[in-house]
């Protein structure tokens, strides 16, 4: 741990991520060299360009909803602490964390991973996924292969199953609770490189 | 159904016809002319029971001496043996159907252990009266016919997505475990035959490794009935699925290396080595030799669709050949046939129509089913017939051994693998594995291909069965409460609803974009690779029809279809009830022209047909009308408003779940949700397939703004009947659920036909269903052209 976080000290706000994000020192530093090699002139933050350079993002269907992501509402860049936070969220979870009822959620709860598919569906973020949100990313996923009213039809039948208001829209409680017996843990950790 | 309403009787029916039908075969076992006893007294006996047998008549054709024309004639011996293995295979089903009799027995009891249970009775009525039962569970009728039904069914059936997402571990418990377990038992029974006292000294090392090695192999016959019962969670019976076909490459392995070296004196550190590059040569030749016949099948089943009558049969026969060959190099047959199934499968099932399909599966099923009753049956009849050699020292300490190395076994292996797996395995599974292994057939008849001249074979023959009897009887009986007491995570087998599969799906997508984005592969990285290449490359070569269909799109597809089936179903099956109110129950607000239930399906059929009707005038209308305004931008329609328009039609509020289509073709756009999906009929339009009859030029000729293209995609589709005698069931819910909610308005926009004036058929709603590869091509672009361009110009 020591040589490691003498370079932790070139991670800026190093200690203070690590804590905040759950990431080991060396999570963290392999990170920060990700960081550096995205941002290709050096700027110390990232700029939508410097995500849809890499060539397999470009390739996703979702990929621009992914870059989105990233970005908080009405910033136009990525800082480091950022960008380990969003990255956060993928961690896989801890069963055994306790945690004072003061602290807030980690980043990479059920929940908050969660809320961040849902965010990815909900653009606009009125915490509702519309029909024409739920269609857009279905027309991105599934493009070319099915028919303009297979979409609707699909569309219709999801939100069929899963709105039990009746609002034709689903909310964040709905969303979770058509997802209640997936394992949102192994579909959404990412078992990250040291 | 409250036909079995009286089950006493019932029961009391079942009990007579079991008799009959054991009375019956133990006639026939008597009259076998094919067992090693003599075969005077066979015929002193067959000439006493003649007149009992009743299924034979009362005729004395030797008596009837003399030149004069025999009336009735009688000559077994010709349909002997084929009528002999249809009486057993009826036997066993009719145990099959006696079971269920009682639901609570099936429940409690695992039906392998009642066949079991059924053919040690047999087996006892059979040894009682000196005869031999027909030599079945030979090593080559077993490994030959009865084996490879079991396999290819576990093959076909495998759920793959599952299977790949944990192949390590499966494999891992598989080599791994089997080797454990074997060189485990083997020692420690070696180490018991040196005690004097238990009369085993002239057992050696080789062959006790050799019996330890014919009793590891769990089998997933017996193991998977009780799972699949009990509903345990997926990862546990996808590894003891895997575990369980895949420790045959292993076992293969094994037994030939220690019957080998049993032969001989010593044992070389070459042969150690051999025996590893044999079993790669086993299990990877076993995989190989798998893929080249599933690929083989799936191309040839490419070209089959003109012979749809004997369409499946290359299913069968290629994996039976897989198989079979694999036999012939001594490679891993179940290793073949599996990796044939799955191969096959993915690509066969999408060339074959749907009606081949559905009768693969229901055979690949049946073949199964009457293999595996067969095989317990008859372990439970041999058990009683065969010689055997009791030790008890031996056979308890095997039982002791087995099921303590495979504790253990299954404990240090899962320590060992569980980091690397997202979804651990908790100790309450890690029992389930280790319970969970019980022995079948397999070992059973390994231990009758064991050599003559090992001494003491019946002792191993022995101690076979009793292990097999032990695990399934003492084991499957109590694995079910025992699962439930220790609540061992259940299956949530149920996940397939739609917004699971999207969600899933995007997730997926998510992380993928996430491992690229911090340079990472993650195992999406292979999945994404095989993808492409399958869609670049084997799809083009193996599939008649290279569209690809996103697994939502299927599922969806499968959703509607098995709720359309489910709704004929319960309409077909009860004559009684009126088919409005069972519509009605499951489609509230529902109405349904009345008629025969026989005509049930032409009514639906005719109701679509009509709503299509309706549903193209509809469109009729829409083209000619706002493509007189095509002038304006197309942002014309998203601020349409329902004004004008619901004067003429009214707006009906569209009732959950009914599809959008309708519901924009009777609003006519004006959405009062949002605007852009006024845009949609106008996609919708570009897509709907509709015949150029006498009806469509008119819509055509108001077609001069769209792109020619477009034109070229209304013209083509379907030139056939809409409704392709083998699409039927597939195309048929797709109309059903897409216009159900219209029918009560039939009558209502009846007059609406009128402004349309022709009546087109009825077009294909769903485009794959409509097999016509040339127009793809010009159609997806366009797809996604129009698309685009009602997307872009909504967000401007």
């Amino acid at each position: 741990m020591g040589s490691s976080s003498s370079s932790l000290n070139n991670v800026p706000d190093g200690q203070q991520l690590m804590q905040e994000t759950g990431f080991s020192a060396a999570h963290l530093l392999r990170l920060y060299e990700r960081f550096k090699f995205l941002d290709k002139d050096n700027r110390g933050h990232l700029r939508s360009e410097d995500f849809e350079a890499v060539p397999e993002l470009s390739e996703n269907p979702i990929g621009d909803r992914i870059v989105g992501a990233f970005f908080l509402p009405g910033q136009e860049t990525v800082d480091f602490s950022s960008f380990v936070r969003v990255l956060a969220h993928f961690r896989p979870t801890e069963k055994n964390r306790t945690r004072a009822g003061a602290q807030p959620e980690p980043a990479n709860s059920r929940n908050r991973k969660l809320k961040f598919a849902f965010r990815l569906y909900d653009r606009d973020r009125d915490g509702k996924i519309s029909r024409t949100e739920l269609l857009q990313v279905l027309r991105e996923m599934l493009g070319m292969q099915v028919t303009e009213e297979q979409l609707q039809s699909i569309a219709d039948r999801a939100i069929q199953e899963a709105d039990l208001d009746k609002d034709d829209a689903i909310s964040f409680d709905e969303f979770r609770k058509s997802l209640e017996k997936v394992n949102i843990d192994h579909k959404m950790s990412i078992r990250f490189l040291e | 159904m409250e036909r079995f309403a009286l089950p006493a009787i019932w029961t009391k029916n079942g009990v007579i016809c079991m008799t009959f039908v054991l009375f019956l075969c133990c006639t026939t076992g008597i009259c076998n002319p094919n067992k090693p006893t003599p075969t005077d007294s066979t015929n002193l006996e067959t000439a006493i029971l003649l007149p009992d047998d009743p299924e034979d008549p009362q005729a004395y054709p030797e008596e009837e001496k003399g030149d004069n024309l025999p009336v009735f004639t009688m000559d077994y011996t010709r349909i002997q043996i084929p009528f002999e293995f249809t009486l057993w295979i009826l036997l066993a089903s009719f145990s099959k159907i006696g079971f269920h009799v009682y639901q609570k027995i099936t429940i409690w009891i695992p039906e392998s252990c009642l066949l079991i249970g059924i053919g040690l009775i047999v087996g006892g009525i059979m040894y009682s009266v000196k005869e031999e039962p027909p030599a079945v569970l030979t090593s080559n009728v077993f490994f030959l016919y009865m084996l490879p039904p079991i396999v290819l069914d576990s093959g076909y059936f495998m759920p793959t997505r599952p299977f790949f997402e944990n192949v390590g571990t499966v494999v891992w418990y598989a080599v791994v475990g089997t080797l454990w377990n074997s060189i485990g038992i083997g020692l420690s029974l070696f180490a018991i035959c040196q005690f004097e006292v238990f009369d085993l000294q002239n057992i050696n090392l080789q062959e006790n490794l050799l019996f330890a090695t014919i009793i590891s192999a769990v089998d997933p016959v017996a193991a998977l009935n009780i799972f699949d019962d009990v509903g345990v969670n997926e990862q546990i019976h996808i590894v003891i699925f895997g575990e369980g076909l895949f420790n045959d490459a292993v076992t293969v392995v094994l037994y030939s290396m220690f019957a080998f070296v049993a032969d001989m004196p010593a044992i070389d550190s070459v042969d150690v080595f051999l025996g590893v590059a044999r079993f790669f040569v086993v299990g990877v030749g076993g995989v190989l030799l798998g893929l080249l016949f599933g690929f083989v099948a799936a191309f040839t089943s490419r070209f089959t669709n003109k012979v749809w009558e004997i369409e499946p049969l290359f299913v069968f026969m290629y994996s039976y050949l897989a198989y079979l060959v694999a036999e012939l190099f001594a490679i891993s047959s179940i290793m073949a046939i599996i990796t044939c199934a799955i191969t096959m499968k993915y690509y066969v099932e999408e060339n074959v129509s749907q009606r081949s399909c559905t009768t693969i599966r229901h055979v690949v099923k049946m073949l199964a089913t009457v293999s595996e009753t067969l095989i317990f049956f008859f372990l439970g009849v041999v058990t009683i017939t065969t010689e055997h050699e009791w030790n008890w020292a031996y056979i308890l300490f095997t039982l002791l051994f087995a099921f303590l190395w495979r504790g253990v076994g299954i404990l240090v292996l899962t320590q060992i693998v569980n980091p690397f797996r997202t979804i651990q395995f908790t100790v309450k599974d890690q029992f389930g594995l280790a319970y969970g292994g019980l022995r079948g057939a397999i070992c059973f008849a390994l231990a009758f291909t064991l050599e003559d001249n090992i001494n003491r074979k019946n002792l191993f023959v022995t101690a076979s069965i009793a292990l097999i009897l032990f695990t399934v009887f003492v084991q499957g009986i109590s694995i079910r409460p025992i699962v439930e007491y220790i609540k061992i995570r259940r299956t949530n087998k149920d996940l397939n609803t739609i917004n699971v599969e999207i969600h899933t799906r995007t997730m997926e997508h998510l992380i993928c974009g996430v491992e690229d984005l911090c340079g990472q592969w993650g195992h999406y990285y292979w999945k994404d690779k095989f993808k492409k290449f399958n869609d670049r490359i084997l799809r083009r070569i193996l599939l008649r029809d290279t569209r690809s269909e996103s697994s939502i799109v299927s599922l969806y597809k499968k959703l509607e279809l098995q709720n359309a089936i489910e709704l004929l179903d319960t309409t077909m099956g009860d004559i009684s009830a009126a088919p409005s109110v069972l519509m009605e129950a499951s489609r509230p607000k529902k109405k349904f022209l009345t008629g025969d239930i026989r005509k049930m399906h032409d009514i639906l059929s005719k109701n679509m047909y009509k709503i299509r009707q309706r549903v193209t005038i509809i469109l009729h209308i829409y083209i000619i009308f706002p493509l007189q305004n095509v002038s304006k931008s197309l942002k014309y329609y998203s601020l349409q408003p329902g004004g004008n328009l619901d004067s003429a039609f009214p707006l009906r509020r569209r009732s959950r779940g009914e599809l959008l289509k309708e519901d924009h073709l009777q609003t006519f756009g004006a959405s009062p949700r949002s605007s852009s999906r006024s845009l949609i009929p106008m996609t919708t339009l570009k897509t709907i397939k509709e015949q150029g009859s006498s009806g469509a030029p008119s819509s055509l000729s108001v077609h001069p703004l769209e792109p020619s293209s477009g034109e070229h995609h209304l013209d083509e589709g379907f030139s056939g009947p809409s409704l392709r005698g083998r699409k039927a069931p597939v195309a048929t819910p797709r109309r059903h659920s897409s216009n159900r909610d219209d029918e009560d308005e039939d009558n209502g926009f009846s007059e609406n036909q009128a402004a349309g004036a022709e009546q087109p058929p009825p077009p294909q709603g769903w485009v794959p269903e409509v097999r016509d590869p040339g127009a793809n091509e010009a159609g997806n672009p366009l797809l996604r052209q129009s698309a685009h361009g009602s997307q872009r110009s909504w967000r401007t």
